[in-house]
């Protein structure tokens, strides 16, 4: 029976479009969006114990090489998301083999520095970039003939596409790799005493989680049709790490409600406090001190004191 | 040949600045394993008090302001770490999470406070003239920055490894538990040590204002320079700050003026190949 919440966030998801007009709708995309980044994000910092506060880059490679390969070189939207992948994984190997000589607050530190490297990289390299001015006039794919450009086709587009990377890291993460990868967490020396190469599945863990950033950042790219380096500010990926803590890191529920807090808050509240970014950092403050393991177990333990 | 003069002497000057804020974060690193995000927003409000008080009255002088801006961001950083850092000893990830949503509040106050223009930095004339030897001309103020660097360099040099006060930090970056345990108020020197990263970085900022302005955005441009350095010198360690410090001023003076589109990129470079030979960095004893 635990299959009846989720399918019934499911099939409230799927109605939404013909219930909501085009603001939730679109407001319910971003969501999407930033739901499938935590859920990237999660994979390392929950499953394993590898805090990055670089996942926006992942997310502004794929945009970008998006964005300049359709705009500039002028390829469809298929080919130009196929690239954006391929550059995704190679960013993400260099990435991870660099990060990953560190962990721990190394390994935050050195994604960081990396991340912002990419983002100066976003701004001056204006000859690829446009700098400041950010690119525009990307066009969204159109599978199987179907328009995406209406706000609910491209809603159930990225509705599709979000649920399977969920349903693809609730499979991984109940595997035997998922089970390795908790192994490495939690007792890294034992894990390579017993024979099993640490390195190689926290760099398979790392891999995977900045593909699923790269999927996020070409629903990103095409949602927006706009990129700017912004997107891949420190500030987004806090965003990212805050939507991951403040729902609860290594629960698979915990980046879908983390993200659609952070969405909502980013949304609602901007409308009333002009200062979002000082918003954020009061939020941080308070979830850290006052609910640090996040939401969704904070909820599951009140519910369990309840019975 | 004036063109590699001055971009050598900017490149020390900027050094001089990034050691003045990477100090501060290695020795929080070292003895309290935390790593303090707030760094380069201790930075910028430094630069934006400085700019305040020389505007509010000129006759200040630039050393007078940065004593008073050092001493106000020490206080703050004193704040944060007793009522704050404090309660999440047990929670390292906790800690930075803090300090990066601290950072965000302090440069979006300073955005409200400042608004969103520049703010020039004035120096005094004697510091802003330049000076003629050999036929060439130096800024003067750079070196005078440079001059500030080595000698605070030398000052915490002689604190930490010349004081009573500096072996006690020492045997608590080495084992805090131990020096817990033979008496050592382990925990007071941890304010303390935030007090002054804190306040040499807010100190720093002062001093960078003639040369950057105070900006918002400020804090995200040094915080990534401050984390290379340290990473590049190795964490805990002054000797990697400042030589770390002056290898990032030069790589980045030298390559926004040769390669300005890839300045960032060439940036990674000597990080990559220190992690990639020595994780723990130029000098440092503890892995990151």
């Amino acid at each position: 029976m635990k299959w009846i919440p989720t399918a019934l966030v499911l099939a409230a998801a799927a109605l939404l479009p013909l219930l909501g007009g085009d603001f939730y709708v679109n407001l319910a995309s971003q969501i999407l969006v930033a739901v499938l980044m935590a859920a990237s994000l999660n994979l390392l910092v929950g499953y394993a114990g590898l805090t990055s506060l670089g996942q926006a880059a992942f997310l502004g490679v794929a945009a970008y090489t998006c964005a300049w390969t359709g705009v500039k070189l002028g390829v469809s939207p298929v080919v130009a998301a196929g690239l954006a992948c391929l550059m995704t994984l190679a960013v993400s190997a260099l990435f991870g083999a660099i990060a990953l000589r560190a962990s721990g607050l190394g390994f935050l530190m050195i994604t960081l520095a990396m991340s912002q490297v990419v983002w100066g990289l976003a701004y001056r390299l204006v000859a690829i970039s446009n700098g400041d001015n950010g690119i525009s006039g990307i066009v969204r794919p159109s599978p199987l003939g179907l328009s995406l450009d209406s706000p609910g086709a491209f809603y159930w587009f990225t509705l599709l596409v979000v649920v399977l990377a969920l349903w693809f890291i609730a499979i991984l993460v109940r595997s035997s790799f998922g089970a390795t990868l908790a192994g490495t967490r939690d007792q890294p020396q034992r894990m390579a005493a017993l024979g099993h190469n640490v390195w190689l599945i926290r760099f398979a863990a790392f891999m995977i989680s900045g593909f699923l950033a790269g999927i996020a950042g070409l629903l990103f790219v095409w949602y927006n049709k706009y990129i700017h380096p912004s997107a891949l500010s420190m500030t987004a990926s806090a965003e990212a790490l805050l939507a991951v803590i403040a729902g609860g890191s290594g629960t698979l529920a915990g980046p879908v409600v983390g993200a659609a807090v952070v969405v909502l808050l980013k949304n609602y509240a901007s409308a009333y406090v002009e200062r979002w970014n000082m918003m954020l950092g009061f939020v941080f403050l308070l979830i850290v001190l006052f609910l640090p393991e996040g939401i969704v177990p904070g909820v599951k333990r009140l519910l369990g004191r309840g019975r | 040949m004036q063109f590699w003069i001055v971009q050598t002497l900017n490149s020390l000057a900027l050094g001089g600045l990034l050691f003045l804020l990477a100090s501060g974060f290695s020795l929080i690193f070292g003895l309290m394993r935390i790593a303090n995000l707030t760094h380069g927003a201790f930075f910028m409000l430094g630069a934006y008090l400085g700019a305040s008080l020389l505007r509010y009255d000129h006759d200040l002088g630039l050393w007078v302001s940065a004593l008073l801006a050092g001493l106000a961001v020490a206080a703050l950083g004193g704040l944060l770490e007793r009522f704050v850092l404090r309660r999440l000893s047990r929670n390292p990830l906790g800690q930075v999470l803090v300090t990066l949503g601290v950072s965000f509040i302090i440069a979006d106050a300073c955005l409200m406070a400042f608004g969103g223009d520049p703010i020039p930095v004035p120096t005094s004339r004697a510091l802003a003239r330049p000076m003629f030897v050999a036929g060439f001309v130096f800024p003067t103020y750079r070196l005078v920055v440079l001059g500030v660097a080595i000698l605070s360099a030398l000052a915490l040099h002689i604190l930490l490894d010349r004081t009573r006060i500096g072996a006690m930090i020492r045997a608590g970056v080495d084992d805090p538990a131990m020096a817990r345990a033979i008496g050592i108020p382990v925990s007071r020197l941890f304010t303390l040590t935030f007090c002054l990263g804190a306040g040499i970085a807010g100190a720093g900022g002062v001093l960078a204002g003639p040369i950057f302005s105070a900006y918002p955005g400020m804090d995200a441009d040094m915080l990534p320079l401050a984390l290379i350095v340290v990473i590049l010198g190795g964490v805990g360690s002054l000797m990697g700050a400042f030589v770390g410090s002056f290898i990032i001023g030069f790589i980045y003076t030298f390559g926004i003026a040769l390669v300005p589109d890839l300045a960032y990129v060439i940036l990674f470079l000597p990080m990559i190949i220190v992690i990639a030979l020595r994780p723990r960095g130029l000098f440092g004893r503890l892995a990151a």
